[in-house]
């Protein structure tokens, strides 16, 4: 049994043309018992930045709720938005605190920059290792299965609805060929100007 | 050892005053005069550097340091309580940049200042530090200098202009004449040289002023010879 298999989960991000996508599953399960579909996994932490936590389950809700208040202390004492790739380092740092006696959660972030708009998304291990990358990034139980399915669908300057098919199907396919993510999944589309929450119909198996 | 106090030594006075900051201010205001001036596209910080004989090896010691890549700090009042902020606002500085890996902003920066200065103001066994400092920096991401003060009570403030130190009257009402919302860089440092020269007893040299610039490149400390390229265009 592994610590960062128990839970289950399935989460990517994607780069599109001056948009990003999020996208998780919403299985919430204890090994092979699933106790609820609607389990949320994919956070706002500001108008255009979204944290993807996948992992046990206590540790995802901990570390919101920790990251939350270091962002809100952030944005008080600095009165001003944070920038997506300063949000990635606060991330790490947090991650990094606990190196001896981590928090089992590998989070995958997406958002806008506040002032030029430019996307940006990143990954990272349980350590708080960060990984940057102009593609896409993936996390969860069935990572090698996601890396397959963005290797395969995503192509580069992706409009938000083209980016929104991909990032669907890619997600869909990849947690279909794993036993404890799945059950429903949910899409944000990440644009200037707005943010698109759509709900998956996925097998429910 | 030596007995601990447990009490401030900052204590109020029946006229609502701290009086130990009443002097720290004191303590400044005879300490050597130091101008800023916030430009259009920089901040320039000058201060006079006098030494008590010309024995002293004068550019072993500095009173302009730079904090960051892009901001530095200049003080009047007692030199050895400067060199302990310096130090702590360095570290300050570099532990945001290790949690964010991203350059402090000026103004963060002040305010982590501003409280070291105000707990010597209220813990057991310590006194207020008697200098008032300037720091000058460029924020990258407005894209604009900012030039703030810090008091020996931990208040601080933003400035257009301003002096400090030894005749710092005559200085600010010498800068209210002559500061201007189009003023750039360069005029900037003319403008400094003069407010400075305003107090200053004998002949300006480049050994005994220190300059610091600070623009969208970061901050440095200007060379004696650049010094002496401003002071001849001054005289």
């Amino acid at each position: 049994m592994s610590i960062l298999s128990y839970n289950g989960a399935a989460i990517m991000a994607m780069k599109g043309k001056n948009c990003v996508a999020i996208a998780a599953d919403r299985r919430f399960g204890i090994q092979a018992q699933t106790v609820s579909m609607d389990f949320d996994k994919v956070f706002e932490m500001g108008p255009n930045l979204f944290i993807g936590l996948p992992g046990l389950a206590t540790d995802v809700q901990t570390v919101l709720a920790r990251l939350k208040f270091r962002l809100n202390m952030y944005e008080l004492r600095e009165n001003r938005r944070i920038k997506p790739k300063t949000f990635m380092s606060m991330v790490s740092n947090l991650l990094y605190e606990r190196r001896f006696g981590p928090y089992f959660v590998e989070p995958v972030i997406a958002g806008l920059d506040p002032k030029s708009g430019e996307p940006y998304i990143a990954s990272m291990d349980l350590i708080g290792c960060p990984m940057e990358t102009n593609d896409f990034v993936v996390s969860g139980t069935c990572s090698e299965q996601m890396y397959g399915m963005c290797e395969s669908l995503w192509e580069p300057d992706l409009a938000p609805d083209d980016l929104f098919e991909t990032i669907s199907q890619a997600l869909m396919n990849a947690f279909d060929r794993d036993a404890v993510s799945g059950w429903g999944a949910v899409v944000y589309i990440i644009e200037k100007d707005k943010v698109t929450k759509r709900m998956l119909k996925t097998r429910q198996d | 050892m030596s007995e601990r106090y447990s009490f401030s030594l900052t204590t109020f006075s029946p006229s609502g005053k701290l009086v130990q900051i009443e002097y720290a201010l004191a303590a400044v205001a005879v300490g050597a005069p130091s101008v800023g001036i916030k430009a259009t596209n920089g901040v320039v910080l000058a201060t006079e550097k006098k030494q008590k004989s010309i024995l002293y090896d004068e550019h072993s010691i500095h009173k302009i340091e730079p904090v960051t890549k892009g901001i530095g700090m200049v003080y009047s009042g007692m030199g050895p309580d400067f060199r302990v902020l310096t130090q702590r606002a360095r570290k300050l500085a570099s532990q945001y940049n290790m949690t964010y890996q991203e350059q402090i902003p000026v103004d963060q920066l002040v305010q982590k200042v501003a409280n070291v200065m105000q707990e010597f103001t209220q813990s057991g066994g310590v006194r207020p530090f008697g200098v008032s400092l300037l720091l000058a920096g460029w924020n990258a991401d407005e894209e604009k200098p900012y030039l703030y003060q810090c008091d020996p009570s931990g208040a601080h403030f933003a400035w257009k202009a301003t002096a400090m130190g030894r005749n710092h009257v005559n200085g600010k009402t010498f800068l209210e004449k002559r500061y201007s919302d189009t003023l750039e860089l360069e005029d900037a440092v003319h403008t400094a040289i003069l407010t400075l020269k305003e107090s200053f007893e004998g002949q300006m040299t480049e050994d005994n002023i220190e300059i610091g610039i600070c623009d969208s490149t970061g901050f440095r400390r200007l060379t004696p010879s650049e010094i002496k390229d401003y002071l001849a265009s001054v005289s």
